[in-house]
């Protein structure tokens, strides 16, 4: 039941006739350390500490640790609430969810790495913005976080999920292609219509820096899960019509960890250029450690 | 290719804001609270690399101390650490090093007393996505990472020590799945790591500690 490709992967869908989310559940049940019920509670454990963290920063807004960011998302929430937004409800919430998440981890709240801590709000702004508008259930919610854990080992094994190694690509881009993926199967697509999504969504994200302004997980990170999330929405949309990725999965994860790779230092986390490197991102460094003229 | 958990990709579940500065920073300190017999008087936390550079902004400071307490990676507690050691009367204290560059970017060293005057010197980094290992126990190099059920046993480096220690296992029926040794001298103290997968009871640790060469032994639960 294990697979290192999108293409094993896909094969035991079909002969398993199961979707993604079975096929991780299975996997993670015969060779993982835990019993079926186990990894079934556990995985709802990791959906209520995501539903908490989603709704929590609207009504308690908290600065940051380095003090870049808080209230994003009640501001957003404000907007919509009155009618004005301009994105529709789907892609409203979950730009709102998104920001909380990301508020919720630089005040030092519980959050789930998703894969990363700060690319944690993309992936359950896309389901809770799904389920509350689509009357999904918990059971559903739970298949997608399976689905989209599914995406992230096979991104985990053959490219990388870190900012540090390849860039904001690999921890942004890879969360929006497990949450694209995750959208397919919760609103009824199939296992290739998953990879399709996941494919087109890393392709849309590729060469994305990684660039912390004072290398904290703040700003650009918290605007960037905004668009990761609005990437998966777009990438879910045109799967589920029935448009294929020009370039299949498994190549798509190769090219981001080639980019990655050729990403110079300076864009990999490092918080030595990008908007870290802007005068105004020099500026909050030395106003958060000081050490400065 | 090494499995994967689905666990590792949606988690862990932790305290935010980053996994490496604050969630490893916890989960290095609690495996050193693990290897602790008694309750913590004081602890000296020393930074180095990008820890020291930036341990305010990532609250690792405060993961560090949370996890000297024993809280796990997302025991929202951390973000009280501070307060929480004050009332508890454990005295700390943090160092950023930013003169040695020749360690890993996110590593500490942590000077630890126990109420009854044990000291404990250990060393952990922080090696991405929360992972993370111990390379030095009372400055001696290790290698130690606490995802099995472990045993760290102190001795006197003599023949014989290694396989009495194995024997006891064996008798329990304990499978070790990996033995490290270290020394500091030939004939000095020498540290044993064992990690298993079955849990290791306090009854097979009384019977190592009977042979006169076992100085102390440290049983560290998964």
């Amino acid at each position: 039941m294990d697979f290192n490709t999108a293409e094993e992967m896909l094969a035991l869908c079909k002969k398993e006739n199961k979707p993604i989310s079975e096929i991780m559940r299975l996997r993670e049940i015969i060779y993982g350390e835990d019993d079926a019920q186990t990894v079934d509670a556990r995985m709802r454990k990791s959906l209520g500490i995501m539903r908490n963290s989603v709704h929590k920063p609207l009504n308690e807004i908290v600065r940051s640790m380095g003090g870049m960011i808080g209230g994003e998302a009640a501001k957003l929430e404000k907007r919509r609430a009155e009618g004005k937004s301009i994105c529709g409800n789907v892609l409203t919430k979950a730009l709102i969810y998104s920001q909380a998440v990301l508020e919720m981890n630089a005040s030092m709240g519980v959050i789930v790495a998703a894969p990363t801590a700060g690319s944690a709000g993309v992936v359950p702004s896309v389901l809770f913005a799904l389920e509350e508008e689509f009357d999904l259930s918990e059971d559903e919610l739970v298949k997608g976080l399976f689905t989209a854990g599914a995406i992230g080992c096979l991104l985990m094994k053959n490219a990388s999920v870190s900012g540090a190694e390849a860039g904001c690509q690999a921890e942004i881009g890879s969360a929006a292609a497990m949450a694209a993926a995750a959208a397919v199967e919760m609103m009824g697509g199939t296992p290739e219509q998953c990879l399709d999504a996941a494919a087109i969504t890393i392709g849309n994200m590729l060469g994305l820096v990684c660039d912390p302004i004072a290398g904290l997980v703040e700003m650009p990170c918290q605007s960037r899960n905004a668009a990761g999330a609005s990437n998966a929405l777009t990438s879910a949309e045109m799967a589920l019509a029935g448009i294929k990725s020009a370039v299949p999965f498994s190549e798509m994860s190769d090219a981001m960890y080639r980019v990655g790779k050729g990403l110079p230092a300076e864009l990999r986390e490092t918080a030595l250029g990008g908007c870290a490197a802007t005068p105004t991102g020099c500026e909050y460094k030395c106003k958060i450690f000081g050490g400065c003229k | 290719m090494a499995f994967i958990s689905v666990f590792e990709v949606i988690g862990p579940n932790m305290v935010g804001p980053s996994s490496s500065h604050t969630a490893g920073a916890a989960s290095i300190a609690r495996l050193a609270w693990k290897m602790t017999h008694e309750k913590i008087k004081s602890v000296k936390f020393t930074l180095y690399g990008s820890f020291a550079q930036t341990y305010k902004g990532h609250g690792t400071d405060r993961a560090l101390l949370g996890g000297m307490m024993g809280f796990e990676t997302d025991d929202e507690r951390i973000r009280d650490s501070f307060e929480i050691a004050e009332k508890e009367g454990i005295e700390f204290s943090f160092v950023a090093n930013t003169i040695e560059t020749e360690v890993h970017p996110n590593t500490v060293d942590m000077e630890i007393e126990d109420v009854t005057g044990r000291k404990l010197t250990v060393r952990g980094e922080s090696i991405g996505g929360g992972k993370v290992r111990l390379t030095r126990i009372n400055g001696v190099k290790v290698l130690f990472t606490g995802e099995y059920h472990s045993l760290i046993v102190i001795h006197r480096d003599h023949p014989g020590v290694i396989s009495k220690v194995t024997s006891n296992l064996g008798e329990c029926h304990v499978n070790i799945a990996y033995l490290r040794v270290y020394r500091e001298t030939k004939g000095g103290i020498a540290y044993m790591i064992i990690e298993s997968d079955e849990e290791i009871t306090q009854e097979i640790v009384d019977k190592i500690e009977r042979n006169p060469f076992v100085k102390d032994t440290m049983l560290i639960k998964k």
